[in-house]
């Protein structure tokens, strides 16, 4: 890697200060960065850790939303959420191994908006909100393509809100090499709606199938998807699936996560 | 003799003391006064002319001592081949020269163009990115067929054309097998590929170069399987040392798996810029660079014919093969898909006609080599494969088809120029009959079915020729080596013994294994022997470990030394014990005199030799050292029987090990724990190439899994627990130990049997699917159902 400067600031507001010099870099987890930064990919003057920050720390309920600090590394997710919100405590527990999961943070994930993330699909789907140091964005808004989102520079999440659904569930078909998702799809099922996010496999990054959040609201089971069709259009093709596979896995990992859901 | 010792214990593994807390001394521990390190700036394209190479600015950069590109190389020789192949014509094999930095072109994604040496490494990575590279951008050449086709874009502009050799074996059975096929009540055909595959071990290459003025001498060291091989390779054809002025030593190797027994470009430059800087030299590949520079394996592409008269005898077998090389010939490239290939075409059967045909191919990609198995896992699985299609064509039980054609009778001579020594192929099939509990096969089907899951058994049978192999023969095929083995028995004055072995240890346990042998021989505990290996300045002339060699090759070695040792030391106690020395017996340690109560310590023996007080001076020399080369008079062939049930998950594709069985016949078995490991770790790379491992070029020859997001390998989740055995045992007539190689059956027998039962299960749910080529990859699985 090149040479950089170092910082660990130990509240919000420094870390904020120090990311406003010119090519300073946040670093959560460091689960996608310093790989990147090991094959001399990116060449930041400054690394900005987050690990020191009290106020992007903690996971709790409150009323009828989950409130996860973007510091929250997948494990401490997986463990805390569990009893509370089944579908994303499943989700964390099965991100990348041990390690990864150990120093991995939910906003460091969502943030980079990798297409084949899998916290993106829990937040589609709960349409929760990213909350930063100066505003809240609602997910619909949030994701705008691949590693693309709607953060400004310098800008730092917080915290995830998620409202919290009755049932849900996350079906992930995993990518033989990285294991991340081929297709991965999260569903969450509140009184009056169904959300069904859908991550790896679109070509513009995360998605809500909003034909299937109608179809599951009206009968939320398997069968209720049995009628509809997911377009290979738009779909990601690689060496691990053609985009006709990805449309019908979207579709197969929606009923399995419907059938699953608690 | 504590039966945790001997031959036929399982004696836990010593070495793995040192590996399992951070003691392993490997490459990369060892580091130099006054190091320098190299970083290679390798070319990004697959195919150019090299315009012009400028490191003036770079040179000039911090901690930079010099930067070399291929015109200092032009006066070093050529990396070397070391097998000849001769053509189907009569011409020798087209063989281009492999420059150590490239010269004139690059030719594939990874070729070093040139190699900075800087005080560190990072210095020397900086200084690499300054360097002005002008490439004028040719044709990648990828596709094998299309390499071949008139006109094509010739990889070596010297050559005539894209094709090392057009080999036909054998030659003289062409017309007669052409007829037989023609004439055959059913032939099955296939086509199929053998994928290519990054051998991928734990630790990547690594080499130093030392080079001591006060003697002149060279010294490299290096992540390798055969360290004489490496000194002599480099030594005598590319940097023109003399084998006195040259050590070369490998300490502890994490995995090879094939791809470190050849000398690389890498070995030689440092060795030569140690000299040339008076620095010692250090290069560590990264993960992503020995994607790029590691010889990769297998990637071959074929069609096979099988022939059967009406009471489904094989009558004939005919293949064709094309073979990609790469973009040079490494070390053993061409002996592959040929004699590892070729010979090992009549498997476990009578069939009376074989002929082999195989295009040997350059192409702008990583050169190709031997990887776990070298051409026995590409005759196998086209072999096997074949059987299992045949069987289905004509309606019969595979497993009967496949016995009905077995050899039974040995020594087997095969059309196919090996003699098989001996085995007993349906003891093996029985066997795995019953410890894969073939019978339940069908109820587990159904409970199966009710799950939504379609199941499939697949079996297969192999045979390999392994214990690599007699100088002779090797000779007259066209290797450039010999392939004896080597061992020193030193005993000291105090009666413990150390083994220099040329045999190599990246992972066998040959530390554990070996001191079992001489403790069975001696009769005393293994503790008291010591395994040297590594290091031409302290082991006799080896050949190293690949082929499945070590025991069967330079344990022999190692028990021929064993025995001159126990003969002279027999003398000595028979002049100590005042008796004939024909009346000399030892056992559990013990020199006796048949028929006294005479007796003498091992120990009061080997102190003798070395304070000859009370010795036949006049008749024998002190010390107790002796040292044998084995040369093996025949390969020697382990065989078995592997069964796989997997589950396909209809959908989504997704294919599941749900139970594997192994019945191998080695012979002999030395310590059965590690020969399970063995065939643990073999049958784990068969099920990756099988199911999930891949190395694939764009049509630009970049290379698309360049990294694990992308080449998928198998991990501890993706197999299940193994049920093995190695109860059916054919001792091998022809080594001391009765023993046969067991390090490459796993990877050679699995793969088919692996695909086999997709296929069934796929046929099972009512698809019509014949063949899907490996990696068996969910999506694949998925597109072939629909």
């Amino acid at each position: 890697m090149y040479a950089f400067e170092f910082e660990r600031p130990g509240s919000l507001d420094a870390a904020v200060k120090a990311l406003q010099e010119e090519d300073a870099q946040a670093l959560g987890g460091g689960q996608t960065l310093i790989p990147t930064l090991k094959q001399r990919l990116a060449m930041p003057s400054k690394l900005v850790s987050l690990k020191g920050i009290a106020e992007l720390q903690g996971i709790a309920q409150e009323g009828d939303v989950l409130k996860v600090g973007g510091g929250s590394t997948h494990g401490a997710v997986a463990r805390e959420t569990k009893g509370i919100f089944a579908g994303l405590s499943l989700m964390a527990s099965k991100i990348g191994d041990p390690a990864v999961r150990n120093r991995g943070t939910m906003g460091g994930s969502l943030a980079n908006n990798d297409p084949a993330a899998c916290y993106p699909a829990a937040l589609m789907a709960t349409r929760g909100t990213v909350v930063t140091n100066t505003r809240e964005i609602a997910a619909e808004e949030y994701f705008q393509g691949l590693f693309t989102t709607a953060l400004e520079e310098g800008e730092i999440i917080t915290s995830i809100r998620f409202p919290l659904p009755e049932k849900s569930n996350y079906q992930k078909f995993e990518q033989p090499a990285s294991r991340f998702p081929l297709v991965g799809v999260f569903v969450a099922k509140y009184g009056d709606r169904v959300g069904v996010g859908v991550t790896g496999a679109s070509e513009d990054g995360v998605f809500a199938w909003k034909e299937a959040e109608e179809a599951l609201a009206g009968n939320f089971a398997p069968e209720a998807v049995d009628d509809l069709w997911v377009s290979a259009e738009g779909m990601m093709s690689d060496l691990h699936g053609t985009a006709e596979y990805r449309a019908h896995l979207v579709k197969v990992m929606t009923k399995r996560a419907v059938a699953a859901a608690e | 003799m504590p039966k945790d010792h001997g031959i036929g214990a399982s004696t836990k593994r010593r070495e793995d003391v040192r590996f399992l807390t951070g003691d392993g001394h490997y490459t990369d521990d060892i580091n130099l006064h006054g190091q320098a390190y190299v970083h290679f700036l390798r070319s990004d394209v697959a195919h150019g002319r090299l315009v012009s190479v400028e490191t003036e600015e770079a040179a000039k950069m911090p901690g930079v001592l010099r930067i070399f590109t291929g015109k200092d190389f032009e006066a070093v020789g050529s990396i070397p081949c070391g097998w000849l192949i001769t053509s189907r014509d009569g011409q020798p094999m087209q063989e281009p020269p492999h420059p150590v930095l490239a010269q004139g072109k690059v030719r594939h994604v990874g070729d070093p163009i040139a190699a900075v040496v800087a005080e560190t490494y990072e210095q020397a990575r900086d200084a690499a990115e300054a360097i002005m590279v002008e490439i004028e951008d040719l044709p990648a050449v990828i596709d094998m067929k299309q390499a071949l086709a008139e006109g094509a874009t010739k990889v070596h502009d010297d050559l005539k054309d894209n094709l090392c050799y057009d080999w036909g074996f054998v030659e003289e059975n062409r017309e007669a097998v052409d007829k037989a096929i023609k004439e055959a009540h059913h032939v099955t055909t296939l086509e199929l590929r053998n994928q290519r595959l990054v051998a991928n071990p734990m630790e990547p290459r690594v080499a130093v170069g030392d080079y001591a003025r006060h003697n002149d001498e060279s010294t490299l060291y290096t992540t390798s399987q055969n360290p004489h091989v490496i000194r002599l390779l480099m030594g005598a054809f590319v940097l023109g040392i003399p084998e006195h002025k040259l050590r070369v030593a490998a300490p502890d190797v994490g995995g090879g798996f094939g791809s470190k027994i050849f000398h690389y470009a890498e070995e030689a430059f440092c060795t030569f810029a140690a000299k040339q800087l008076r620095r010692p030299v250090k290069w560590t590949s990264s993960r992503a660079e020995a994607f790029i520079s590691d010889a990769q394996g297998r990637d071959h592409v074929t069609k096979i014919e099988l022939a059967l008269d009406k009471d489904n005898n094989f009558t004939a077998l005919r293949t064709e093969t094309y073979a990609n090389m790469g973009a040079y010939l490494s070390t053993f490239s061409t002996s592959v898909p040929t004699w590892l290939h070729g010979t090992l075409m009549a498997g476990n059967y009578k069939t009376p006609l074989i002929y082999v045909n195989v295009k040997a191919v350059f192409t702008n990609t990583v050169p190709v080599d031997a990887y776990r198995g070298a051409g026995r896992p590409e005759a196998t699985y086209q072999l096997e494969r074949v059987i299992d299609k045949a069987a289905r064509e004509l309606g019969v039980d595979p497993l009967a088809l496949r016995r009905q054609n077995f050899v039974t009778e040995f020594p087997y001579a095969t059309p196919v120029a090996v003699e098989y020594d001996t085995g007993d192929y349906n003891a093996t099939l029985d066997k795995l009959e019953e410890i894969a509990d073939l019978k339940g096969f069908e109820a587990r089907r159904k409970e199966s079915e009710a799950k939504g899951k379609l199941r499939g058994l697949g079996v297969n049978c192999y045979i390999e020729a392994c214990g690599i192999a007699p100088s002779n023969l090797v000779g007259q095929l066209g290797a450039r080596a010999g392939l004896y083995e080597s061992a020193t028995v030193r005993v000291n004055a105090t009666g413990g013994l150390v083994v220099m072995t040329g045999s190599h240890s990246h992972g066998q346990g040959h530390e554990t294994t070996f001191p079992q042998v001489i403790a069975d021989m001696i009769g005393i505990d293994a503790n008291m022997v010591e395994i040297e290996h590594g290091d031409t300045a302290n082991t006799p002339m080896g050949m190293g470990t690949y082929g499945s060699r070590s025991i069967a090759v330079g344990g022999s070695a190692m028990v021929r030394a064993a025995e001159k040792v126990i003969a002279k030391a027999k003398k000595i106690a028979a002049h100590m014990m005042e008796a004939s020395e024909g009346d000399i017996e030892l056992k559990d340690g013990q020199f006796t005199v048949a028929g006294t109560d005479k007796s003498l310590a091992w120990g009061d023996v080997t102190l003798a030799a070395y304070v000859p007080h009370n010795y036949p001076l006049e008749e024998l020399e002190p010390g107790l050292e002796e040292t044998a080369f084995y040369d093996p008079s025949n390969f020697t062939y382990p065989a078995g029987a592997y069964a796989c049930e997997v589950e396909v998950d209809p959908e989504t594709g997704k294919v599941t090990v749900e139970r594997f069985a192994a019945a191998d016949d080695f012979g002999n078995v030395i310590n059965p724990m590690i020969v399970e490991g063995q065939v643990h770790g073999g049958i784990a790379q068969g099920v990756g190439q099988a199911l999930l491992e891949s190395c694939v070029y764009d049509e630009t020859g970049q290379l698309l899994t360049g990294t694990y997001m992308d080449y998928a390998m198998p991990r501890a989740g993706d197999l299940p627990s193994y049920v093995v055995d190695h109860s059916c045992r054919t001792p091998c007539t022809h080594n001391p130990l009765g023993v046969k190689g067991c390090g490459e059956a796993g990877a050679i027998a699995s793969p088919p049997t692996v695909v086999n039962a997709v296929i069934d299960a796929l046929q099972s749910g009512g698809h019509k699917v014949d063949h899907i080529d490996m990696p068996v990859s969910p999506a694949r699985v998925w597109q072939a159902m629909q």
